[in-house]
């Protein structure tokens, strides 16, 4: 222990013995370090938004279903359980950010122009509120007011194929339990906007007990949807689900539901470790050139420690210490360079202007940046890490010279 | 006690398409609190000789004993605890470590020694008033002169009271009023200390100040007489 403090008043000094070189590769380190956090942030806003926006669509955290709803989503297929039933205990419970209970069936809608295959979504606009993509406050006309509403609210891409609009009358048609067409009349009252345009085709919304009637299923549901707090941990939410159904319907989380969204959050923490990765490699080749050069400017200086009694395992190790302490200053300037980077961006960042690009993937045109702690450890300890093993080569070289060889090079 | 003691020992380098025989079949032995002047000229063998005995060269045949310890076999690890102990160097260049200050420089052995903080700073000052250095404590080297560099170089070499000082011309930068401040300093050591001291150099007024004169040349000890030091 003793030794540390030799070997850090030598790494400190020595580090600005060459100001201009140590300066740049400072420089590399901080930029290095920015956009390992920045871009990871940028990228986690991102997928996170993805999951988000996808969850927002329909899914919420957890679900529950008839057990064969999910290979067969039609009218056959509803939760055993009454509607009222679910209503009451779900509705007397705190453990829910919001929950719904919908009818969900494939169904075919009809203008006197075109006909569209969607899915009829029968909701309660009431429960619906914080669940559904659709911001009812900018729904041109006006969203649903109550489950026995008798209007319909549609995408604003289906009623320009539909080429209907506000006002006009529309036919929704679809099976009932007993397989006989069940079709309704159902004047447009509301056109809705979504970040995803396929949204703006796939789904309309009914009132529910109106759905229910055309539908003749009496006061059954065909999903209920439970929201909590982050789609991360849904497992509370989960446990408190199973327990109310009790073992009448299957309980499924949103990750099991959508494949493509949990496998994306997945991805991006490999995604995160090799972006960090990678830039740390094009910073390795300055940081053990720094070091090398370093070494190869102080031989006099190391042999001359080597012969004065230092041991060759402390002239590594004060060469590891210059190296950290590179790293550790240029991650520390990086990491709050990335911080401040990203706080102005927290209201979002706009990017309608290649939004229809990002729609493709299910993204919105508006990016909000996440700068998770785990992801600033992760690139610290990263680039601490492969910085150590990099420094390892010179330290060890240096480590190496025989004392009168380094003391009497010209 | 023998302090130093050298047997048979050979050491040749290459030089271009010749072989030069830096030591041939030296042998030496140096009493604890000997005051030995190595003396020849240049490639005569004398720094081959101090480099052998302080571990930092290994002879190619031979055997080198420190304090009754034979050290020409040892690890370098063990070779660095060696001198890390039990020897002072005086280089022949200046030799400071250019990043620190005069203090910092002779406290380095110590530190490295494990020697306490407040300790190591107190005879740290204390053996730079005593090479006349007083003031200077926290001047870096490339703010001194010469011989101001080489009495910190000896002040280092000589504060934690090693057994045994090996210095390769240590007066070589000085003048010659600084130069007899510094033997005398080494002699005082000498006497009072009983520290051995075992100094390479061409300096008739250095050679004057010790009790032993070895002459060397071509690698061989061609002569080795006790003297009445000045």
């Amino acid at each position: 222990m003793h030794m540390f403090g030799i070997l850090l008043r030598l790494a400190w000094r020595n580090l600005w013995r060459n100001h201009r070189r140590t300066l740049i590769m400072l420089l590399a380190i901080v930029l290095g370090t920015w956009a390992m956090i920045f871009m990871t942030a940028l990228m986690r806003g991102m997928v996170s938004q993805m999951v988000a926006d996808g969850i927002s669509v329909l899914p919420g955290h957890v679900q529950v279903h008839h057990p064969d709803y999910r290979d067969d989503p039609s009218i056959a297929n509803l939760i055993a359980i009454s509607d009222e039933e679910l209503s009451e205990r779900f509705g007397s419970s705190a453990d829910f950010l919001a929950w719904a209970t919908r009818i969900r069936v494939p169904a075919v809608i009809t203008s006197e122009y075109e006909s569209r295959g969607v899915t009829l979504l029968g909701v309660d606009p009431l429960q619906e509120r914080g669940l559904t993509f659709v911001d009812y406050d900018a729904v041109e006309g006006r969203f649903l007011e109550s489950a026995d509403d008798t209007g319909v609210v549609i995408g604003r891409k289906l009623a320009t194929t539909l080429n209907t609009k506000v006002g006009k009358r529309i036919v929704l048609m679809s099976q009932d339990p007993e397989n006989e067409i069940a079709d309704r009349g159902f004047r447009v009252v509301g056109l809705f906007d979504a970040n995803v345009q396929a949204y703006e085709e796939a789904y309309v919304f009914a009132g529910k007990a109106t759905t229910q009637k055309m539908l003749r299923v009496g006061d059954q549901v065909s999903e209920l949807v439970v929201l909590g707090d982050d789609f991360r941990d849904v497992e509370a939410e989960y446990n408190k689900t199973v327990e109310f159904i009790d073992g009448r319907a299957e309980v499924k989380r949103w990750i099991e539901l959508d494949a493509y969204l949990g496998t994306m959050l997945s991805v991006m923490d490999g995604f995160v470790l090799v972006w960090i990765i990678v830039i740390f490699l094009a910073l390795s080749f300055g940081l053990v050139n720094t070091l090398v050069m370093a070494v190869f400017e102080r031989v006099r200086e190391i042999g001359l420690m080597l012969a004065l009694g230092m041991r060759p395992i402390y002239i590594l190790g004060q060469i590891i210490v210059e190296s950290l302490l590179l790293l550790a200053i240029g991650l520390a300037i990086g990491t709050v360079l990335a911080w401040a980077a990203v706080q102005p961006m927290k209201d979002g960042v706009d990017l309608s202007i290649v939004g229809e690009g990002m729609e493709m993937w299910g993204m919105s045109s508006v990016l909000y940046p996440e700068l998770l702690l785990s992801d600033v450890i992760l690139a610290n300890v990263v680039v601490l890490v492969l910085g150590f093993l990099a420094s390892l080569s010179p330290a060890w070289r240096a480590a190496q010279y025989e004392p009168i060889e380094a003391i009497t090079k010209v | 006690m023998t302090a130093v003691r050298c047997i048979d020992l050979c050491k040749t380098y290459r030089q271009g398409d010749e072989d030069i025989k830096a030591l041939d079949h030296v042998s030496i032995e140096i009493d604890q609190g000997g005051f030995v002047c190595l003396s020849a000229p240049s490639g005569g063998g004398k720094t081959t000789l101090l480099n052998a005995i302080g571990g930092l060269d290994k002879p190619d045949s031979g055997e080198i004993y420190i304090a009754g310890q034979r050290i020409d076999n040892l690890s370098k690890g063990e070779l660095a605890e060696l001198r890390l102990r039990q020897i002072g160097f005086v280089f022949q260049a200046f030799n400071l470590i250019p990043v620190l200050t005069a203090r910092e420089n002779v406290e380095f052995v110590m530190q490295v020694q494990g020697v306490a903080a407040s300790e190591r700073q107190k005879r740290a000052v204390e053996i730079l008033e005593e090479v006349g250095l007083a003031g200077l404590d926290d001047r870096r080297p490339s703010d001194m002169s010469g011989g101001q560099q080489q009495r910190v170089a000896v002040a280092r070499a000589i504060v934690s009271r090693p057994a045994l000082v090996l210095a390769d011309e240590p007066t070589a930068n000085l003048d010659s009023k600084t130069s007899d401040g510094l033997m005398e300093l080494f002699r005082a050591l000498n006497d009072h200390h009983n520290t051995t001291f075992v100094i390479a150099t061409h300096d008739k007024r250095v050679m004057s100040y010790a009790k032993r004169l070895v002459r060397m040349l071509d690698g061989r000890i061609v002569e080795d007489i006790e003297q009445d030091a000045a």
